[in-house]
């Protein structure tokens, strides 16, 4: 009798246990396909190399124009992307001649603090001349460095410091 | 703080014991001294006046505390636990029983009393090499009473100068910059604390952006980057009025500054339309001179201690590399050929090595090598790390540390960390809040 209602319960919970790991694998399987699709996203749809080309963190100066333009590891250099978004900022500005803006440059956080400055500002400085080319005047744009001081995005993975390494147009008036 | 200088009062000459005990400072704590400080003996009339002034029970028992703790960081040396000690402190400072002291291990030993002369503080203690039986140093010093950690301070420079052939560096100071907030809106002030972490003080109130302080090695002033204004601009600061000053008048960005070694002068760059060079400005005539001229990054200065080269970082070979020229800004050779990045170079006191900040396959590490690049030593590394500035003796690096954040971009801290010149010795710096951007202060005495 005894041991009768022990296999009972033993058999009772074995089924228990087949049905919590068949949920299990169900809730795996999905989490799976979830972060295949997450992971997926981050290549290709927010990353180009390592250039954020996603839009996050960007806001507007305007409608359909806007405020930054992101750069690789350690380099200045302006993409495809960053120059029509940097030609969109130059005809609002000639539209908008009142207009005076800040350029803040930013660094990652992979990188010493001091260099990162000269970066920030070198990133900066590649965004003013590229407005200068299309018609701004200088005396309308001045650069500031923030170096890493000042990330958007606090985490600590190549999608985070790609959307810190930037630099951002600001109405300054 | 000069002018609060301890008076040296008696000064016996340290009796001949020719080292029988010495400290092996090439290899780090692998072996450290075991040294017994016994509590600074108090007569009680001493002890409840101090008590009264400086709300402290037993003042003499606090003072071997500060040496005790500065012993313990240096991990040169082995404090013994107090309770094991057998002889009263008053007639150990007398007359030790060395067999008593022998027993416990103790190898060294340090005694002294505490006295209140004129409503002044003196103290005095005797170094005793407890091998040997015999004593090693015995001074004595009057100050103001509130300068106690101070005496602490000094006196573990005396014992470690004594044990080790070399000067110390525990009467001395940290500035730092104290963090707070999230770190997308980081809050910055400029913190000043003694070495042991005591006496911290805030001096900026936070309102503006403030990095990398850096002392004058001659005196009580400062140099940093304020964005007071949004204007980021190297400043000068006196720490014991709180004036302070723009230094030079540069359109645009100016930053990592340093003092030279003889305090007259602040090296820094200064950025102009995405290019950063190397500029001095001269403190007494305001003459700003143009040390490097390269449409390359270059930042990160720093002299020799004779003020004859400055090493700096420069990416004119396409990335961060450290390169040392001529105080005039001739004769610029790279010396950094490691794989990797390189930066933040620092001259050491001594003038034999420059430690850096490098970073190799997504990992930092704070190292040394000799002034023409040669002898690269790695010596500690971790996720991120930077900025290393020497203590005044050349032995010890203090830097800071980042953590990495979590997926949700969580559990982000800066801290204060130091490492003996052998790697050894790897130690937390308590700081109230985080800490990033130390430098370390000349000795305040001599």
């Amino acid at each position: 009798m005894k041991k009768l209602v022990i296999r009972n319960i033993d058999q009772g919970a074995l089924m228990k246990l087949n049905k919590i790991l068949k949920n299990t694998f169900l809730v795996l399987f999905a989490c799976l396909v979830l972060s295949a699709c997450a992971t997926s996203k981050k290549s290709t749809g927010q990353m180009q190399g390592d250039v954020y080309t996603g839009t996050d963190t960007v806001e507007y100066l305007a409608s359909g124009v806007p405020d930054r333009v992101f750069f690789a590891t350690n380099e200045s250099v302006l993409t495809t992307a960053s120059r029509e978004t940097l030609r969109k900022q130059a005809a609002w500005l000639r539209k908008n001649s009142d207009i005076t803006i800040v350029l803040e440059g930013h660094a990652d956080e992979r990188g010493t603090r001091e260099y990162n400055l000269a970066l920030g500002e070198r990133r900066a400085n590649a965004a003013k001349d590229y407005l200068m080319t299309y018609g701004i005047s200088s005396n309308r744009i001045s650069v500031l460095s923030y170096g890493k001081e000042r990330p958007v995005d606090s985490g600590s993975n190549p999608l985070a410091w790609s959307k810190n390494r930037r630099s951002v147009t600001v109405k300054a008036n | 703080m000069r002018n609060l200088i301890i008076l040296f009062l008696i000064f016996i000459i340290p009796t001949k014991a020719f080292g029988l005990i010495e400290v092996d400072i090439t290899r780090g704590n692998l072996n450290p001294l075991p040294i017994a400080v016994s509590p600074l003996s108090i007569d009680d009339e001493s002890k409840k006046s101090f008590e009264k002034t400086l709300k402290k029970k037993d003042i003499g028992s606090e003072i071997s505390k500060v040496i005790e703790k500065n012993l313990k960081i240096s991990g040169l040396f082995n404090p013994l636990d107090k309770n094991a000690f057998l002889q009263a402190p008053d007639i150990a400072h007398l007359k030790p029983r060395f067999e008593d002291w022998n027993l416990i291990k103790a190898q060294a030993l340090i005694t002294g009393k505490v006295k209140n002369v004129d409503d002044k503080l003196r103290v005095e203690f005797r170094l005793w090499d407890v091998l040997a039986g015999k004593e090693m140093m015995a001074l004595a010093f009057t100050t103001v009473p509130n300068n106690w950690r101070r005496v602490g301070h000094i006196i573990t420079d005396k014992v470690y100068e004594r044990l080790t052939g070399e000067k110390g560096y525990f009467d001395t100071r940290i500035i730092y910059v104290a963090e707070e907030g999230p770190k997308t809106k980081r809050i910055k002030k400029l913190a000043i604390m003694d070495q042991d972490g005591a006496n911290n003080k805030f001096l900026t109130l936070g309102n503006e952006l403030v990095l990398t302080p850096r002392f004058n090695p001659t005196s009580q002033m400062v140099t940093y980057l304020s964005y007071f204004r949004n204007l980021p601009r190297v400043y000068l600061l006196d720490i014991e009025t709180g004036i302070q000053e723009v230094v030079g008048d540069f359109p645009g960005m100016t930053f990592a500054p340093r003092f030279s070694p003889d305090g007259k002068k602040i090296i820094m760059s200064f950025a102009k339309d995405g290019n950063s060079d190397i500029y001095t400005m001269d403190l007494e005539n305001r003459i700003v001179e143009k040390i490097t001229n390269h449409p390359s990054i270059d930042t990160s200065p720093s002299y020799s201690p004779d003020g004859k080269f400055i090493c700096f970082n420069s990416d004119r070979s396409g990335y961060q590399q450290i390169y040392v020229m001529k105080s005039d800004g001739s004769n610029v050779k790279r010396i950094s050929f490691g794989n990797g990045l390189y930066g933040t170079p620092v001259w050491s006191p001594r003038g034999d090595l420059i430690a850096f900040t490098k970073l190799h396959k997504g990992k930092f590490y704070i190292g040394v090598m000799r002034t023409d690049g040669s002898g690269e030593r790695l010596l500690t590394e971790n996720f991120y790390q930077e900025a290393p500035s020497w203590s005044p003796n050349g032995r010890v690096l203090i830097f800071y540390r980042e953590t990495k954040t979590n997926d949700k971009g969580e559990g982000f801290s800066a801290k204060l960390w130091s490492i003996d010149l052998t790697g050894y010795n790897e130690r937390l710096v308590d700081t109230p809040t985080d800490a990033s951007d130390p430098s370390w202060s000349s000795l305040l005495s001599n």
